[in-house]
């Protein structure tokens, strides 16, 4: 390869790289500016600035067909701006309810911002990639950055617990995914992803080594996505990690885990007896809708109950991904732009909550008591992240859901879709009990008792979290947000590449 | 032929050498065991003619990543584990022999139901260079090897952030 042509090329692919560069080079900025100004109450603004920067770039290409940059190893533009918007939004969101979260324990450290940076940007990665090798370090940079933001709370035990915890059992998972890379390699010969189908039909014969590879690299991708017989890591994880950081995991690493997914199952395996890993999902999608809502009834701490929902949420998505038509990937894009906004507000209201240095492992539903009528603000937009949880009709979640089920219902999944309907029938219990706690139980102390538990809430994140409940009620009534991913996987307008 | 017969001598050592890592009763043992593994993996790396990773594999495992290992094993200081004094001979060639007629079962399946690979034979006379390795790194993978930098400045960043902070 002639050297100095390449580097033009390379140069030439800036622009669809844009966000990742971006979100690279300001996660170096802000860690050799800590080292100057340390802990600089400038770098979180800096960060959420650079968020916004990205996504105002990837607004421009939301209307673009989708291309390939940098020899074929990211997508840029259509679906992947989309995704892209979904995780910055979660990244900046994080950012703002973290800043007087982490001030409050005393964790306002300027690395952290740094590593939500490093987080995001190997998400858009992940969700850009068009590559095996994309799709690891992409998978890899975030998870690391991921275990690092988990493990900040160290006194207490809980922080130490659930990062070792996240660590151990995602180096694990990491294994599996790496062997099926390799396998898959071995079978088709390139680690292009609209390349392997092809691949694997010129070699013939390699059966074996090739649904081996995509089993293998299933089981990573669903431990990332916290599918239910790989799922349990997420109560402990979630529930010890610093909450608005939770929120982060649970919106932006699962929205970029998924967006890889689409892009391996539409592009990669497609065209390929699709039966098989369909049949495969639609187990793991239906073992996972029921458990995440059963294991979610029973738990007494709400941040536990959210990481099993999130479980649940999951296996919303994995629905349409079954359908593995166009419309079930664009549904699945959509849901998690909703999803996105639901999580991050109601960990948002959690964070919010913790107001007497108790860490959110300790706070059970008990202690929420009456928090609606003292605080109306956060107990609004509760309401609001709960009914869209349920799936309520004017909130977002309504149409996601329909976004979700739908197609799989046209691609003959009904029974898979009877059952996603009655587990989320079965989630309203859980999600209308903190409801009820926080609106019809009144807390019975006494004058100086609810003078000790006054707290503020800081005007910032209450603005973000009205906006994010704002969304959410109106999301549902402009179908643009809708029927922008479908163009994505109309054929007749990209000529097959979204 | 020659490399036939490199490849299935280095392949029965590194298996023997990671047998007798997991045999192995002391920690220590148990690492010098992994070592003749790692060799002899990097031994069948050179007769795939890929010199560069074969370089790699004996600085990078064999040396800086094993020296961490005894390390870390001569601070925990572990203790060695109880003897296999219990298992007596007749166990020991029962097992073997289950083993080598799983094996064949396995194999005869595998055939039968035409699920190996076939063999090929690639063409790998540059693959394995540094400079073919450099050129396709510093070109098509720039990317990737940018990120890869990224991810390492993370880890060290959490490293020190979470061993060396004061946390008050």
């Amino acid at each position: 390869m002639d050297l100095a042509g390449a580097y033009e090329g390379i140069l030439f692919d800036v622009a669809g790289g844009f966000t990742l560069l971006l979100l690279m080079t300001a996660g170096v900025v802000c860690i050799v500016w800590d080292i100057f100004s340390n802990d600089d109450p400038v770098l979180p603004v800096l960060a959420a600035m650079t968020c916004v920067v990205a996504a105002g770039w990837e607004v421009r290409g939301l209307d673009a067909g989708s291309s390939t940059a940098f020899y074929d190893l990211i997508r840029a533009y259509g679906l992947t701006s989309y995704i892209n918007i979904t995780l910055l939004i979660s990244a900046l969101v994080s950012i703002v309810l973290s800043v007087p979260y982490l001030n409050r324990i005393r964790r306002g450290y300027g690395e952290v911002y740094a590593l939500i940076l490093f987080a995001t940007a190997g998400a858009v990665m992940l969700a850009s990639a068009n590559s095996l090798v994309t799709v690891f370090v992409g998978l890899e940079t975030m998870s690391i950055a991921l275990y690092i933001l988990v493990g900040l709370v160290r006194q207490g035990g809980g922080g130490i617990e659930s990062a070792l915890k996240y660590f151990l059992l995602g180096a694990f998972s990491t294994g599996f995914f790496l062997y099926g890379i390799a396998l898959l390699y071995g079978a088709t010969g390139t680690m292009i992803l609209p390349d392997l189908a092809a691949g694997f039909e010129a070699r013939g014969s390699m059966m074996l080594l090739f649904w081996a590879g995509v089993a293998l690299f299933l089981v990573g991708f669903l431990f990332k996505v916290s599918a239910v017989p790989f799922h349990m890591w997420t109560p402990d994880v979630y529930q010890g990690a610093p909450t608005p950081l939770t929120g982060y995991m649970s919106t932006a690493s699962k929205a970029a885990a998924f967006a890889a997914l689409i892009l391996v199952l539409y592009y990669g395996l497609g065209d390929l007896a699709a039966t098989k890993w369909q049949t495969a999902l639609a187990v793991v999608a239906l073992v996972t809708m029921v458990g995440g809502n059963i294991f979610a009834l029973v738990q007494n701490n709400v941040k536990r109950m959210l990481a099993y929902s999130s479980v649940a949420h999951a296996g919303y998505v994995l629905v349409a991904l079954v359908a593995g038509t166009g419309e079930g990937y664009a549904g699945a894009a959509y849901y998690l732009l909703i999803y996105s906004f639901m999580n991050l507000g109601a960990f948002g209201v959690m964070a919010l909550l913790e107001w007497d240095q108790k860490e959110g492992s300790e706070q059970t539903i008990d202690s929420l008591s009456g928090v609606g009528l003292r605080k109306p603000i956060l107990g609004v937009v509760m309401t609001v992240f709960m009914f869209s949880l349920i799936g309520f009709p004017p909130f977002g979640g309504f149409f996601g859901k329909i976004a979700v089920f739908a197609p799989a219902i046209e691609a003959g999944f009904t029974w898979l879709v009877i059952v996603g309907v009655l587990a989320s029938a079965l989630s309203g219990y859980y999600y209308l009990r903190v409801l009820y706690v926080f609106w019809m139980r009144p807390q019975s102390w006494s004058a100086p008792q609810v003078q000790a538990h006054k707290f503020p809430v800081p005007s910032l994140s209450a603005a973000v979290l009205v906006a994010c409940a704002v969304v959410l009620t109106v999301i549902g009534f402009v179908p643009v947000v809708r029927d922008l991913p479908m163009v994505y996987f109309d054929v007749a307008f990209t000529g097959g590449t979204p | 032929m020659l490399a036939e017969s490199l490849f299935v001598m280095l392949g029965t050592l590194s298996v023997i050498g990671a047998l007798g890592m997991l045999i192995a009763r002391n920690p220590v043992s148990s690492a010098l065991w992994l070592i003749l593994t790692l060799f002899c993996v990097a031994g069948l790396y050179l007769t795939l003619s890929a010199e560069f990773i074969a370089v790699v594999q004996v600085l990078v495992y064999a040396g800086a990543i094993m020296v961490l290992f005894l390390f870390v094993i001569m601070l925990l200081n572990l203790g060695t584990m109880p003897t296999m004094k219990g298992v007596g001979w007749k166990k020991a060639v029962g097992f073997v022999l289950c083993v080598v007629v799983l094996t064949q079962l396995v194999l005869i399946g595998a055939t039968g139901l035409d699920l190996l690979p076939a063999t090929e034979v690639v063409d790998v006379a540059n693959a394995g260079s540094a400079t073919t390795i450099a050129k396709s790194l510093f070109t098509r993978y720039a990317l990737a090897f940018e990120v890869i930098g990224i991810l390492l400045l993370v880890a060290t960043i959490g490293a020190v952030m979470l061993a060396k902070r004061r946390f008050a």
